[in-house]
């Protein structure tokens, strides 16, 4: 017994802090070469905003991802009738919504969010019953399962809204920028940023002080060993799966405000930057996801002012780099 | 004595490969039973096949009069059933304390029962708040064993608990494992030591391509050298 007893201490965690760095670093870097420090503040600020709304609409992946090795190609439909369904509440409120005043405004933007999420979980219930139980463990079918669901769900917003883009207005309290000296912040920016920091503060929340958390972390790690606990882990996938498409719904309410704009293909054409996202942190990893987006966010921004040529290719390329220095992403969580 | 855990028959099939060709034994109440065998004999495919981890093709399990060679696995666990895997499978993200909350499936981890526990592994105090990931092999072996206890258990399949560990780690494991037996569990375990077999197992199975070769008391086929030799290709003198 003594020499199970005297095992020594443990060697001290080593705290991988280099992908959190990442972030502050490229922004440093891109200073000098943007010049102007007003540029630089409000390519920062975009990029932080464009980076949490990536990071809601991907975070819910990761953990699919992670959890249950399911390739969710559909994700991009919750993000797209996420944002139809705000329409529903916004369109007909357009006086509240372009009302001078921000609590009236918030008045209809809260329940026209709440609702995009309700709803996008639920047709989250209707997928994971209906396309993804059948093919667990098959890769090839839930790719073709749930692209073709994506499809399916396009196609559905074409014939029920029409094909025409509809205008998405801001209200007018988060139209603007707070001036300060010559930089200009946007307000919808910041409130983006917020919601984003809102929702990984709670998701981290969830996953570390609370037993469902435990089980989902676990989950990733060793979803058999989680069951031979007694723990029905495909309930509590069904549980991340609806979370994760309600965020995707939130995440779409927002982007279409920011481009202020709503069309079908809008989740079709954000799913490829959401699975980089998800790539380049580690499948599974909500803190990777979380950094992964806002460094996405950053190629874009950065780049597109630097070399509007490469935007194009921008993101292909960071994924590319970073893959080939952590081949499972910033923070491997699975060993997939 | 009756059987807690009963198999009839049982086959197990993986993809297109036959792993057990009707196995038929009964563990009996506060017995230990050693399962022996050389490698690839099917050992660990019957605790998984027991677990629900990989599903009988045909035959019957039985767990204390119940059926089980259909149900779940999270539901077999829920019988009172304890896994210890080969691979230990501690959560190495999870701290020392969230692996045993997580396996403290009823409620609150018990302090008595820690304690309990404690007292065998003491590491386990210590690193309490510590990554599991950072634990040596020998800890993690005990936070496994640890999970599968934390709460009382009808059954406790233990999959080759001794495997890399070296040899101190393996005496004190052994007096931990009988304690836990002292104290009246029902242990099925899978060992390659035949060391350990003989210091823990009441009655003892050998499996050889998928069935059972030899069925009887741990403490005859320790004598036997010849029957060992014949069974297992080694004699406990030199298979330590």
């Amino acid at each position: 017994m003594t020499e199970l007893a005297a095992a020594g201490a443990l060697p001290k965690p080593k705290r991988d802090i280099l992908p959190v760095l990442l972030p502050v670093i490229l922004a440093l870097a891109m200073a000098p070469l943007i010049g102007s420090g007003s540029s630089w503040v409000t390519l920062t600020v975009a990029s932080l905003a464009m980076g949490m709304m990536i990071f809601i609409m991907a975070s819910g992946l990761t953990l699919v991802f992670g959890l249950m090795d399911v390739l969710n190609f559909g994700h991009g439909a919750f993000i797209a009738v996420g944002a139809y369904v705000a329409t529903l509440v916004l369109l007909p409120l357009a006086p509240y919504v372009q009302a001078d005043s921000l609590l009236t405004n918030l008045a209809v933007l809260a329940p026209a969010a709440l609702l995009s999420m309700a709803v996008s979980g639920a047709l989250g219930l209707v997928v994971e019953r209906v396309l993804i139980l059948p093919v667990y463990g098959q890769h090839l079918k839930q790719i073709l399962m749930t692209t073709g669901g994506l499809i399916v769900a396009e196609q559905a917003l074409y014939a029920l809204w029409g094909p025409q883009i509809i205008p998405l207005p801001l209200p007018t309290s988060l139209r603007g920028s707070f001036i300060i000296g010559d930089i200009a912040i946007a307000k919808y920016r910041l409130l983006a940023m917020l919601v984003g920091l809102v929702v990984f503060a709670g998701i981290q929340l969830v996953l570390n002080r609370t037993k469902i958390g435990l089980l989902i972390r676990a989950g990733v790690e060793n979803r058999e060993m989680v069951e031979a606990l007694g723990y029905r882990i495909r309930r509590l996938f069904l549980g991340v799966f609806m979370v994760g498409s309600g965020l995707a719904g939130l995440g779409g309410v927002m982007w279409a405000l920011y481009r202020e704009q709503v069309h079908a293909s809008m989740g079709n054409d954000l799913t490829v930057l959401v699975f980089i996202v998800v790539i380049i942190g580690g499948l599974g990893s909500i803190g990777g996801c979380f950094i992964g987006a806002l460094l996405v966010a950053m190629v874009a921004n950065y780049g597109g002012f630097l070399v509007p040529k490469l935007a194009l290719v921008s993101n292909i390329l960071l994924m590319v780099a970073i893959l080939m220095w952590r081949p499972r992403g910033l923070y491997a969580v699975t060993s997939r | 004595m009756t059987d807690l855990l009963s198999l009839a028959g049982v086959h197990t099939h993986v993809g297109r490969y036959h792993i057990l060709q009707g196995i038929d034994f009964g563990v009996a109440e506060g017995q230990t039973t050693m399962l022996l065998g050389r490698n690839g004999a099917g050992k660990t495919s019957t605790l998984r096949t027991i677990m629900g981890l990989w599903q009988a093709s045909a035959g019957q399990i039985s767990l204390d009069g119940q059926r089980i060679e259909r149900s779940a696995t999270p539901d077999i666990a829920r019988l009172g059933v304890g896994y210890v895997p080969e691979s230990m499978a501690v959560f190495s993200d999870l701290s020392v304390k969230e692996n045993l909350v997580l396996a403290a499936r009823d409620g609150p981890l018990d302090d008595a029962r820690l304690d309990w526990i404690f007292g065998f592994f003491p590491a386990l105090r210590r690193f309490w708040l510590s990554r599991a990931g950072a634990l040596s092999g020998g800890q993690k072996q005990m936070l496994s064993i640890a999970r599968a206890i934390v709460e009382p258990r009808k059954l406790l399949l233990i999959d080759e608990p001794t495997k890399g560990l070296a040899p101190a780690i393996v005496v004190a494991l052994i007096e931990c494992l009988a304690e836990i037996k002292r104290r009246g569990a029902t242990i099925l375990m899978v060992e390659q030591n035949f060391h350990a077999a003989q210091e823990l197992g009441d009655t003892v199975l050998v499996m050889d391509n998928g069935k059972i070769v030899h069925r009887g008391e741990m403490a005859l086929l320790a004598l036997d050298v010849a029957l060992q030799e014949r069974l297992l290709g080694l004699s406990l003198e030199t298979h330590q």
